[in-house]
């Protein structure tokens, strides 16, 4: 059993318009075991808590703490994290350059695990896990991400996901850009993942369609950097039919106050 | 600054997709690097030749138009401005373009299997002049001073399996000039490692002969000191088909200049221009390479890859390919693909593909220019990769392309060696 907690959260970029406060305060804290849905409008700074949990350098947090099974997260180097169990499903993978898949799948993989995998085995899970996400053998032999789709690049993801079995993934809006058919796919993969029973996950998504195939335990509902209501399933299904306009900036601090008094009560 | 450019029938790259998405098209650039030095008309510096007589002629900036002579005084001193030198920093040359080059030529010492001839000549020898003639000054002034040379020769259907391997090793700073035959006689095989070592300020001619039905690769490996300074032309010379593989590596050198060219004599040869090239900071490593389709039914294909990294690395790469009128059926293609890993770093890469018939079976070319930035180092290591794993996974998958079609095991793992090392050596 573990636990990821993020305490009173704050990020901010430095912009060419000066520094610029994207998270103001997020407290959120994932058991081993539970899947929690964060839901919100665009640009509500979901990608930046995602990313500041993988450590990538744009994001400068101002305060606050991260922490694994009480381990300091901020202290560690985006790799170090990586090891330490944390798995960041990107929102827009990138490509990278001359790396082939499977030289980048054995080369995390053992970097992960602190040894190599065994040839024979690791070859077969590639295979199986590839073909359970419909994703062509051919894969392998491209270059990372190079010229794969949106939604290819989706699966590759969840594809790692299955291969290095983090303690906690963090999904960036894994969902959007597919189409119903990948979306089952990738949701399947996602459970298959979950279901082993020693992983948590963080679900970002802007949409609810996804939380059909992957049930979530909690929904964070995200406005402006913060964390403005929280519940259960059934809040996904509230904003099935409302949408943020309740939550939005217009309606005024003191309502999304409220909401989120609401939601501490 | 202007830039004149005379289209005959450039074609662009055949699918504008670049090898890496969001990877940017490099295209022609002129270099600043020698323009404060001379306010001399740009291009038309050269003349028409297509006879190998030199001389005067009509200004042209087709590469069937260069100026080709064996005599220095018929190629007009350097300013930088010239179509052929506009990226190379003069000023580092160290006299290979204005003095006389008779400091000593660097070393050689051939390790040849039995029944490979090796010869050193004197200037009058008749193999002299049977594969090359200089296009450039600096390749006509060591064709003027040089005093030996060392020939090569692989007799008629010898199989040589072995490499012969040609250790050219430098004598100092002290500007020289170089000559090497090698000459493949029809129906042989064999490969040449032209080995280039230590300290040396050198200008070389490097003639290669493949005979009729001959099959040779000649591989040219820059590991030079970093005070090096080495501009080589090498220029193959191919019969009937003829098979012809040329390799440049370049790792090593203050300026390395190669001008590698291949030209067709009859029908059915193929060549295959290879390069791989890795700067670090301050290095200066330029490869013009012409391909001539003078006659019909040939092949020719084309991969220069390059990695750069740290303060002033500068790489340039120019293929020109000319199809001739007279070539009808030729089968061309040429890219060349650099990877830039740090800031200050600058890779130039200008393809030149002119096509004067219409009866060709294809031609095409492609250069990219991508760079391996903090979201590639980022996606890497947020899968637990650290980042000195990363760049080197990056650079070795990039230039392993390259390696592996050397197709010799000891000088593969030699390489990937030195480019491990390269990749230690500039970076923290
Ligand atoms: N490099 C940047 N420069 C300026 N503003 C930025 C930058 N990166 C993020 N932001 C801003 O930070 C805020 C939060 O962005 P973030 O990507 O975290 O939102 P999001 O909730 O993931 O949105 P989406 O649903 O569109 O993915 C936005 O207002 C965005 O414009
Ligand atoms: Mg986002």
């Amino acid at each position: 059993m573990s636990t990821l907690e993020i305490k009173d959260l704050h990020v901010s970029i430095d912009t060419e318009q000066g520094t610029k406060e994207i998270l103001k305060g997020v407290s959120l804290t994932i058991k081993t075991g539970e899947t929690h849905a964060i839901m919100g409008p665009n640009g509500s700074g979901k990608s930046t808590l995602a990313s500041t949990i993988a450590g990538h350098p744009r994001y400068n947090v101002t305060g606050g703490t991260i922490t694994l099974d009480g381990e300091d997260v901020l202290a560690m180097s985006v790799d170090e994290r990586a090891r330490a169990g944390l798995f960041l499903a990107m929102q827009y993978p990138v490509e990278v350059p001359g790396v082939s898949m499977t030289n980048f799948l054995r080369t995390a993989k053992t970097a992960i695990d602190g040894e190599a995998p065994s040839l024979r085995h690791w070859t077969k899970d590639v295979k199986a896990a590839m073909a359970q996400l419909r994703i062509d053998a051919d894969f392998t032999q491209r270059n990372v991400n190079e010229g794969f789709s949106g939604g290819e690049k989706k699966r590759v993801e969840i594809l790692q996901l299955e291969l290095f079995k983090p303690r906690f993934a963090i999904l960036d809006e894994t969902d959007s850009g597919l189409d119903v058919d990948a979306l089952k796919v990738v949701s399947e993969g996602v459970n298959r993942a979950h279901a082993e029973g020693n992983m948590g996950t963080l679900l970002i998504t802007h949409y609810t369609r996804i939380l059909r195939y992957i049930k979530p335990d909690f929904v964070h509902v995200f406005v402006d950097g913060q964390v403005v209501e929280e519940g259960g399933p059934e809040l996904a299904d509230r904003l099935e039919e409302e949408g943020y306009d309740r939550y939005a900036k217009g309606a005024g601090a003191a309502s999304i106050a409220a909401a989120a008094a609401a939601a501490q009560a | 600054m202007t830039d004149i450019t005379t289209e005959k029938a450039r074609i662009g790259a055949p699918s504008a997709q670049p090898f890496i998405n969001g990877f940017t098209e490099e295209g022609e650039s002129l270099s600043p690097i020698n323009s404060a030095e001379s306010k001399a008309p740009l291009a038309g510096a050269s003349a028409k030749s297509h006879s190998h007589g030199g001389g005067v002629g009509i200004p042209d900036s087709s590469r069937a138009g260069r100026l080709t002579s064996y005599n220095l005084a018929d190629f007009k001193p350097l300013t930088g401005m010239e179509e052929d030198w506009r990226f190379t920093p003069l000023k580092r040359l160290r006299g290979l373009h204005t003095d006389a080059l008779t400091g000593t030529a660097p070393e050689v010492l051939v390790t040849a299997p039995l029944g490979v001839l090796v010869e050193t000549v004197d200037r009058n020898d008749k193999r002299i002049g049977s594969a090359a003639i200089p296009e450039d000054r600096v390749s006509a002034n060591a064709w003027e001073n040089f005093t030996e040379a060392t020939v090569i020769t692989v007799p008629a259907e010898a199989q040589v399996t072995d490499e012969i391997s040609v250790l050219i090793t430098g004598q100092g700073t002290e500007a020289s000039a170089q000559h090497i035959v090698i000459e493949a006689k029809k129906f042989s095989k064999a490969v040449v490692v032209l080995d280039h070592q230590g300290t040396a300020v050198v200008s070389q001619n490097v003639e290669i002969l493949v005979g009729d039905g001959a099959d040779l690769t000649v591989i040219s490996l820059q590991e030079w000191h970093d005070d090096s300074v080495h501009a080589s032309s090498q220029q193959a010379k191919l019969g009937r088909d003829a098979k012809f593989k040329h390799i440049v590596v370049s790792l090593g050198g203050d300026l390395v200049r190669m001008t590698p060219s291949a030209r067709f004599t009859a029908t059915g040869a193929e060549v295959e221009l290879l390069g791989l090239y890795f700067a670090d900071a301050g290095q200066h490593l330029e490869q013009r390479l012409f391909v001539d389709h003078s006659v019909a039914n040939c092949k020719s294909n084309v991969l220069y890859k390059g990695a750069l990294q740290g303060k002033n690395a500068h790489t340039v790469w120019v293929g020109d390919v000319l199809i001739r009128k007279e070539a009808e059926g030729t089968d061309t293609y040429e890219a060349n693909r650099n990877l830039v890993l740090t800031d200050g770093a600058r890779a130039d890469s200008v393809p030149n593909l002119e096509i004067e018939t219409g009866l060709i079976e294809g031609a095409g070319h492609a250069s990219a220019t991508g760079r391996f930035d903090d979201e590639h180092l980022f996606y890497l290591m947020a899968r637990g990769i650290s980042e000195e794993v990363a760049r080197r996974l990056v650079v070795r998958g990039f230039l392993n392309e390259i390696i592996q079609k050397i197709k010799v095991p000891a000088l593969e793992e030699r390489l990937t060696a030195a480019v491990e090392r390269e990749l230690a050596a500039t970076n923290n």
